[in-house]
Order: C-alpha cells, then structure tokens, then sequence
C-alpha cells in the first residue's frame, strides 16, 4: 500500500501534473496534428467532397427529371380523360339521336296503322250497323206478320171473322207506341 | 490522469517531435475510420443511399448547410477546410469515448494549433479581402462616436481572445469529462457506493457522448462566424 503511494505520487510528479502542461510532448503532438490534418483535407478534398457532392447533384437532378416526367405523364392522363369524356358524350349523343329517330319511325308506322285500324273498324261497323238495321227492319215485318196471323187465329178461334184490315191497323198502331 | 499521458509507442525514453506516440496512434485511427465512412461509405456513388452512405452524405451537407447558413455563398469556397477540421474533431471526441483510448482533442497543444490555425487563417483572409478595411470589423459604425474608440478597444480584445475561447472550450470540455468518469471510477473500489459510481459513469458517458458532438460542432459553428466576420467585417 505504501509502495503504491509512494509510486503513484513518483509517476505524478514525473508528469507535473496535467500532461496537458507538458510542455516537452507539445512540438511531438503539433507535428502529427498538422500531418493528420493534411491527410483528413487531402482524402475529403480529393476523393470525398467531388464524389459526395456529385452524388448529392445527381440525385437532385435524377428527382427533377422524375417531376418532370410525372408532371408530363400526368398531364397526358388529363389529356386522355378528356378524350375518354368526349368519346362518351359523342356516343351518348350518337345513341340518343339513334333511340329518337327510331321512336320517330315507329311513331308514324304506328299513327299509320292506327290510322287505317280505325277506318277498317269504322267500315266493319257501318257494314255491322246497316246488317242490323235490314235485320231489324226484317224482325219488325215479322212481328208486325206474326202478331197479325196470331190475332186472326185467336179472333178465328172465338168464332168471329176477322177482319185483316182492322188487325192490321191495330198492330201498326200498338207498334208504334 | 494517465489516460492524457502521451507515451511512446515503440519504448523510446525521450519523446521527440518525430517519435509516434500514442497521439499519433489514435490520429491515425482517426484517419482510418473517415476512410471507413467517407471512402468505403461512399464507393457505390448510389443514387439511393445505403446506410453508410447517408451517414457520410449527412455529414456532408451538416457542414455544408453550416457554412452556407453562416458564412453565406462566398464562405462554401472553404467548405473543405472547416469539413476537414469538423470531421477531425468528432472522429478524435468519439474514438477517445472508447476505453483505454487516448483523446487527441483533450490536448491544449492540438486545440490551440486548431484555434490558432483558424484564427491566422481568418485574420489574413480579411486583411486579404479588403485590405485596411478589415479593421472596420473593430469600429463600430452604429455606435455613437464618443463610444467608438472604446468600443474599439472592446472589440479588438475580443478578437484577440477568441483562438483562447476556442480552444479552451474544446480542450476543457473532453477533458472534464473523461476526468470525471475517472473519479466515478475510482469511487466504484469500494463495494458500497460502486451501483452509485457505475450509474454515474454511464450518465457521465451517455453526456460525453453528446458533449463530443456538441463540442465538435461549436467549434465549426464559431469557425464559420469567424469566416463570416474576415468575408464581411462591416458591422
């Protein structure tokens, strides 16, 4: 223990102190300081700043153009959104035009048919009216015959002669009310 | 302290300028690992970065963008010069933070020569640039004229003790430091407060750690104001 002291306080006063004060290491470290740093500015000067400089320039120049690009590609999608717009209004347009021709046609076939329907129903039904007024006529005739033959029967049966132009002026005139 | 000791790598007894030392040891590992990062990280030149490679171009553009923001445009014409003496720095902080490694940057030797490198530098750029018209940097215009000639003697004091400032300031803070853990350690002999020492040692570590980047980055910081005062010295 004693020895140690002793060499710890040998080894401090051999140092005087600080090491940073002795003097004696100065010109030692002074002279591999200054190489030190001419070799550290040689390596970034010569080797390191150009290449690290020129790599930082070149990846600025590599994501300007990158912009670029992407600014020309996106102004060519516009470009093509707006033609894909166009194409579809022309063909809206197109089908539109198309589906109002086609109703336009069919209108007129339609007007055309219902046209000549009616006229072919009003002629049936003309020719259905006159069958039944010739029929109606007829059936009046029949019964005006019928109620006669039928009253002269009748009159005959109760034993009287009838006489048919009485009859008939009765029958004319219940007809007729 | 005889972690600061420069010794002789090879057994010399005296230590002359030539001898290599453990100073020129870990200079030298010092190179060795920017060549690691800066070289090796940077070899493909890829357009999208490998990790090393983003390491190596984000300390690039720190310093860069340092420069510019402090020194302006005509300051970028010293980009490499304050690189070389950013990326000395943390690499001397950050490889003295391993144990048993010696710290270039502990040294008032290598941090004056730093500091002073920077001072002779920026004064004879000034004096260069714009001639007698660099002592306007002690005149204060703005000031009214009876405060100027003292305001004068003010700045020109100033002037003459910033290369001590920056020096001192990098030397005192890595050296504090590693000194500190060295007194955490010594405490963690004994059985009942070593949880206490280890603890401190890792938060004073964990601190150094900062303080070596920190430091490295006021004095590149100070480096660029110093340039912008010689490329503008109108106030």
């Amino acid at each position: 223990m004693a020895s140690e002291t002793h060499e710890a306080a040998g080894h401090a006063a051999e140092a005087s102190g600080m090491p940073q004060l002795d003097f004696a290491t100065f010109p030692n470290q002074i002279f591999w300081l200054l190489i030190t740093l001419v070799v550290i500015y040689l390596i970034l000067s010569r080797v390191v700043l150009p290449r690290v400089g020129s790599v930082l320039s070149e990846r600025q120049g590599t994501i300007t153009n990158d912009l670029a690009a992407a600014e020309e590609l996106k102004q060519k999608a516009v470009e093509a959104e707006g033609a894909y717009n166009k194409a579809l209004n022309d063909a809206r347009a197109e089908s539109q035009k198309i589906a109002a021709e086609t109703k336009a046609e069919i209108q007129t076939k339609l007007d055309i048919a219902i046209s000549k329907a009616d006229a072919e129903i009003a002629a049936k039904s003309a020719e259905a009216e006159a069958a039944i007024a010739t029929i109606r006529k007829g059936a009046v005739a029949s019964v005006k015959k019928v109620a006669g033959d039928t009253a002269k029967e009748i009159i005959a049966t109760m034993g009287v002669k009838a006489d048919a132009k009485t009859v008939t002026a009765a029958i004319t005139a219940r007809m007729k009310g | 302290m005889d972690q600061f000791s420069i010794k002789s790598l090879f057994g010399a007894d005296t230590i002359n300028w030539y001898t290599p030392t453990n100073a020129t040891l870990w200079m030298g590992l010092a190179i060795l690992a920017i060549i690691g990062l800066l070289v090796m990280g940077t070899r493909k030149r890829a357009i999208v970065p490998s990790r090393t490679q983003s390491v190596a171009e984000l300390a690039y553009g720190f310093v860069y963008s340092m420069v510019e923001d402090v020194a302006g445009k005509e300051g970028l014409k010293y980009f490499p010069y304050v690189m070389t003496l950013f990326i000395f720095i943390v690499f001397s902080n950050f490889l003295g933070m391993l144990p048993m490694s010696f710290t270039p940057t502990s040294h008032i030797a290598v941090t004056v020569v730093l500091a002073l490198l920077v001072f002779v530098s920026v004064t004879l750029l000034g004096f260069y640039k714009h001639g007698l018209k660099f002592l306007g940097l002690f005149w204060v215009s703005s000031a009214p004229l009876p405060l100027r000639p003292i305001l004068a003697i003010v700045e020109v004091i100033s002037y003459f003790v910033r290369p001590v400032s920056h020096s001192i300031r990098l030397a005192g803070n890595v050296m504090a430091g590693h000194a500190v853990i060295k007194v955490f350690a010594a405490f963690a002999g004994n059985l009942l407060i070593a949880p206490l020492a280890m603890v401190g040692i890792v938060a004073m570590f964990g601190m150094e750690v900062l303080v070596s980047f920190i430091q490295a980055y006021v004095f590149t910081i100070l480096t660029c104001v110093y340039l912008k005062d010689a490329l503008h010295p109108s106030h």
